[in-house]
């Protein structure tokens, strides 16, 4: 019967249902587009390292987490070093440059990144040949509506695209070694080595032989590298995601407050009649807590739908912002939308079961 | 030997705080209502008469007296126990029918039936009520729908679906017309003579008085005749 009266009372009333839904799926969209962005960067970023197809790396000693370059700090001749070591099978050094985070031009030397990964796949155009040539992946041609031929200016220079790459290697912009070195006055100098086994079996006396060879060096497996990149582990994001989280429980509370103490005060009359009926303190409590969790829920669906639309809205105007969207975050949200709607309706719940019959039923 | 009374009341006091002042709405009735009796009660506004039914009906506590309904002393129960008085001993008619809005006749009947009994469906012999009431093809109406006097039968019925000992009808034709104020006084009638209903009703109607068995007028929060 609760939930008769529960859905009668919505329907009486469609347009404070309808809006109250919306103002309580914002929160629910705003969480699922945060964790949709920091999922989809980081499986991003970590597809595009398992892409090298290396199985350690070497960083520079100023390295602090996953996420941070250093600076072309390590001396290119290492590279040499280490290919004589036991189980080595090749080693290839980049440079990074941060653009535009999350955008980063690296400089790679195009016969080793070829030896190592097996090359870049050319939706069109071709490699590098001229130092002026640069390779973007396909989200970023998109976002800076260029083609093959087209000139573009990145770090304060003209650039020839010579290529557009598909995603998933290495880098979103590539451009020679040699080239990014000059421009970072960074000669003989790479930020990090990615370092090819012989045989997966190898790969900890590998890292154990190169630890020892490079001690100041960060020396660790890519399989270390890679779950470093979990959103959980990048610095700040749990931080930011809790905040997010927090805000979304405060506008459910809010507005699911005001909007049941509007309705309590439409209703008085109505909720006198329920007490004259023989309605205890509970039941009234029940249809306005009812009531909160049906727009709850509904706003938990109308927020999982609209964050569909955030998705494409970010996927047209960003589309090097890499968003996916995150179905196990879909409970998480709504969970988290029902305890606002719980807690505000608490008060204008308990506000509906202690009226006085008497005064209820003489509301005009 | 006869059954005891339904409603038995003494010295029945009630006083409303009204910002700092003490308002007297009782000063002192007593009320003896046997099992099948048709009451009135007339009196001008602000005789007591609605105050004198809210105690019956559990919705306020007196201040003062004995008031039995049923063998419950109303003085010694909480709140709680007002609640479940109202659920099952009690059914109000009132001047503004008091329909929930939202919900068909049907459902309004079948809210009733569910704080009563736990169960939204009417027992058969609700049928017959329905059938005395006439109301029986208007129940998937929604208030809104329905004509002021099919309202007041709709009230009626969820008044009397759960088989209370006492119907407590307040000013029940006030908001009608001629016509549906004597159909609604009829039906009234009807169930007292036919189900042995109990009824107080509280009227400013003298025609309307006369349809009960006596006539209980009051003046100044007491009871100053017996008719």
């Amino acid at each position: 019967m609760i939930a008769k009266l529960v859905l009668e009372n919505l329907k009486h009333r469609p347009m404070r249902s309808l809006l109250s839904v919306l103002l309580i799926a914002v929160p629910v969209t705003l969480i699922l587009s945060l964790v949709g962005l920091t999922h989809g960067m980081s499986e991003d970023t970590q597809n595009r390292q398992r892409g090298v197809g290396a199985d350690v790396i070497v960083r520079g000693s100023t390295t602090t987490s996953a996420i941070t370059f250093s600076p072309a700090s390590i001396p290119e001749a290492i590279i040499g070093v280490i290919e004589q070591q036991p189980h080595v099978k090749l080693a290839l050094g980049v440079i990074n440059h941060n653009v535009d985070l999350p955008l980063v031009v690296t400089g790679v030397d195009m016969a080793r990144f070829n030896q190592m990964t097996g090359g870049f796949t050319y939706l069109e155009g071709h490699g590098l040949e001229a130092d002026d040539d640069i390779l973007l992946d396909r989200y970023v041609a998109e976002q800076k509506k260029v083609h093959v031929g087209s000139k573009i200016k990145v770090l304060n220079q003209t650039w020839n695209v010579a290529g557009i790459i598909d995603t998933g290697k290495l880098a979103r912009m590539a451009v020679k070694l040699n080239v990014l070195q000059d421009l970072d006055a960074a000669h003989g100098k790479v930020t990090q080595i990615y370092v090819k086994a012989d045989d997966p079996a190898n790969i900890p006396l590998v890292v154990k032989e190169l630890q020892k060879l490079l001690p100041t060096y960060s020396v660790e497996t890519m399989a270390e590298l890679i779950a470093a990149f979990a959103p959980e582990k990048t610095p700040g994001v749990k931080e930011f995601t809790t905040v997010v989280v927090v805000i979304g429980v405060v506008i459910g509370f809010f507005v699911v407050c005001l909007s049941m103490y509007m309705a309590v005060l439409q209703r008085t009359r109505e909720i006198g009649i329920l007490k004259a009926l023989g309605a205890d303190k509970s039941f009234i409590l029940g249809i306005i807590l009812g009531e909160a969790l049906v727009m709850g829920i509904g706003g938990t669906l109308a927020g999982i739908v609209l964050s569909y639309g955030a998705y494409g809205l970010i996927r047209a105007l960003v589309p090097t912002l890499s968003m996916i969207v995150v179905m196990s975050w879909w409970p998480i949200a709504g969970l988290i939308t029902l305890l606002g709607a719980a807690l505000g309706s608490l008060y204008p719940g308990w506000n509906a079961a202690t009226h006085d019959a008497i005064e209820a039923l003489s509301y005009e | 030997m006869s059954s005891p009374p339904v409603i038995e009341i003494h010295d029945l006091r009630k006083t409303y705080r009204v910002g700092q002042v003490d308002v007297p709405a009782l000063r002192g009735v007593d009320l003896t209502v046997q099992s099948g009796d048709f009451l009135s009660i007339v009196g001008p506004s602000g005789s007591g008469k609605s105050t004198l039914f809210h105690i019956i009906g559990g919705l306020t506590p007196p201040s003062s007296g004995k008031v039995r309904v049923m063998d419950l002393d109303l003085s010694a129960l909480t709140d709680a126990g007002r609640t479940r008085l109202r659920r099952r001993t009690v059914g109000f008619v009132f001047q503004k029918f008091n329909l929930l809005p939202n919900l068909t006749a049907r459902d309004n009947i079948a809210v009733a039936r569910y704080l009563g009994e736990g169960n939204g469906k009417p027992d058969p012999q609700f049928e017959e009520i329905l059938r005395l009431l006439g109301i029986a093809q208007r129940l998937d109406h929604k208030p809104n729908a329905l004509s002021g006097g099919e309202q007041q039968r709709i009230a009626i019925a969820r008044a009397v679906v759960n088989h209370p000992a006492i119907l407590l009808a307040d000013e029940p034709t006030g908001n009608l017309d001629t016509a549906n104020s004597k159909a609604v006084l009829e039906i009234l009638r009807d169930l007292n003579e036919r189900t042995g209903q109990t009824i107080l009703m509280i009227t400013h109607n003298n025609e309307a008085a006369a349809y009960g068995h006596n006539t209980v007028h009051m003046r100044d929060g007491q009871i100053v005749e017996r008719t």
